[in-house]
């Protein structure tokens, strides 16, 4: 395991996905109600690029007739076949005990620890005034 | 529950695709029906342009089960990025199908122009050689990957005739497609030319699901919602199937070639069972029968593979192409469709050599005469 920095905070706007290359592997790092997630950019159903997909509401319904909308813009829609995945922990909406696409740790580092190492930053340039997104591969 | 997914496959997107044959891609005009005009008589063009297709259903031109990505249901990665519509820009149909995974063939449906079912049966013969000309020239000409397939209004016989005869003997074409949901199951007597005409000049027949019939698409009604819908393209394909074999269409035309695209493959052998079964007890009824049902199905129907079945256990997909037969089955992507399978990751099994190779390739290369 190593740390990464992917981006700086602010860059990614809110309900969007920056992709990325770690380590080989592409990354979906998206940016949802305040918070920062990663998840693989490949769907574990036939392969396609997984964030490139729609962030959605999870639809909910205890009966046929009864529907709500919950955790707004937190399931990631697959681009082909539609598989619904919980962003916060990758797990398959139809299948959570089946399916799971690989999501990352993430975290906000000031640039003054990133500063310290030893993180990897190849890509975006630390400076120790601002603060960043860190994926963990 | 168990699911297979690919990470616990890795090995099977390795599955080496030797140049396959995807036998059902669609492909969109850019500008909409005004790409079909130069194909159009002045006649026909203002009619396009004032009146419009009339099918057998209310709000003519919408969906009868609208999908939940746009443009009724392409896939969201598919759209060019220099404009248009999934499946109209020739440089990214090559990039993102073609091309990306080394495709020797991509057999085109053209879900465009409502050929086939057109209420207004001279402006369906005129829609049907529009979209024909349209394929070839605007398609197979400038990519001869593409095949194209023989529009034809179904319910306009002599119309029908002449176009498949027009196009017989021009290698861009490779079959003549027929919706599935027409006023009435396919074996019937009325269509019976039609079918002699296709054999007659070398065509096999490609049954995608589509068509508006007006009558309800499933056996008990019409369907809520889409995901019972998609399931019922199903009963039409066993609708039909049954239908050509039992009014005898296969001892009628011996060369008639059909195949089954978009339909599902794992309910054809338990068909063929439950048919024969009825035909030991009900011969009388039928005498034109000469053999059994599963005979007729066996020698004469193909089946493409999108959208794939997912059985609970991966392995039992092998079983189920034994019993149809290594040899009848075709792989299909339906690019650019939202529920499109990719041709790496599409089996959740490994083939057998054989069966791949026969699968991806030889099959299709046999079926539809190529090189």
């Amino acid at each position: 395991m190593s740390r990464h920095v992917v981006a700086a905070v602010g860059e990614i706007a809110p309900g969007t996905c920056k992709i990325v290359t770690v380590k080989g592997r592409e990354i979906g790092v998206f940016f949802v109600n305040g918070m920062y997630f990663a998840l693989i950019n490949r769907c574990p159903h036939e392969g396609a690029a997984l964030c490139r997909g729609r962030l959605f509401a999870a639809m909910e319904a205890d009966r046929p007739g009864q529907y709500r909308l919950a955790r707004h813009g937190e399931m990631l829609r697959c681009p082909w076949h539609g598989w619904e995945f919980d962003i916060r922990t990758g797990q398959s909406w139809c299948e959570p005990d089946g399916v799971k696409a690989r999501t990352y740790n993430v975290s906000v580092e000031p640039g003054e620890t990133l500063a310290k190492g030893p993180f990897v930053a190849e890509t975006v340039p630390v400076s120790v005034e601002h603060d960043y997104v860190v994926v963990e591969v | 529950m168990t699911v297979t997914v690919l990470e616990r496959n890795a090995d099977l997107g390795s599955q080496t695709l030797l140049g396959y044959v995807d036998c059902d891609v669609h492909l969109y005009p850019r500008n909409g029906g005004a790409d079909f005009d130069p194909f159009l008589s002045e006649r026909w063009r203002q009619h396009r342009r004032t009146i419009g297709g009339r099918s057998r259903q209310a709000l003519s031109g919408t969906a009868a089960y609208p999908r939940m990505s746009p443009e009724v249901g392409m896939r969201v990665d598919a759209w060019p990025p220099a404009g248009g519509v999934p499946g109209s820009d020739l440089d990214f149909v090559r990039a993102q199908l073609l091309d990306a995974f080394g495709a020797a063939y991509g057999v085109i449906l053209p879900l465009v122009g409502r050929c086939s079912d057109e209420r207004n049966l001279e402006f369906g013969a005129a829609m049907s050689r529009a979209v024909n000309e349209w394929q070839a020239s605007h398609w197979c000409d400038r990519e001869p990957r593409l095949k194209a397939s023989v529009q034809i209004p179904l319910e306009y016989q002599e119309a029908a005739i002449g176009e498949i005869e027009r196009r017989a003997g021009d290698r861009r074409f490779v079959q003549v497609q027929i919706p599935p949901r027409g006023l009435e199951p396919l074996g019937r007597r009325r269509y019976w030319p039609i079918l002699e005409a296709c054999a007659a000049n070398g065509f096999p027949i490609a049954l995608h699901l589509g068509g508006t019939s007006g009558h309800p698409s499933t056996g008990g009604g019409w369907p809520s919602f889409y995901h019972e819908e998609h399931h019922s393209y199903v009963q039409s394909m066993e609708a039909l199937v049954t239908s050509l074999v039992v009014e005898g269409v296969f001892e009628r035309i011996p060369a008639l070639r059909v195949v089954l695209v978009e339909g599902g493959f794992a309910w054809l052998p338990a068909l063929s069972w439950r048919l024969d079964k009825h035909f030991r007890r009900l011969c009388n009824e039928v005498p034109h029968l000469k053999r059994l049902p599963s005979e007729y199905i066996r020698e004469h129907v193909w089946v493409t593979t999108q959208p794939i079945e997912e059985p609970e256990r991966p392995a039992d997909l092998l079983a189920t192409i034994e019993w149809i037969g290594w040899d009848r089955v075709m792989f299909s992507t339906d690019y650019p469709h939202w529920d499109q399978d990719d041709p790496r990751h599409a089996f959740k099994v490994k083939l057998p050599e054989h069966g791949r190779r026969r699968i991806f390739r030889d099959n299709a290369v046999a079926f539809y005469g190529l090189e």
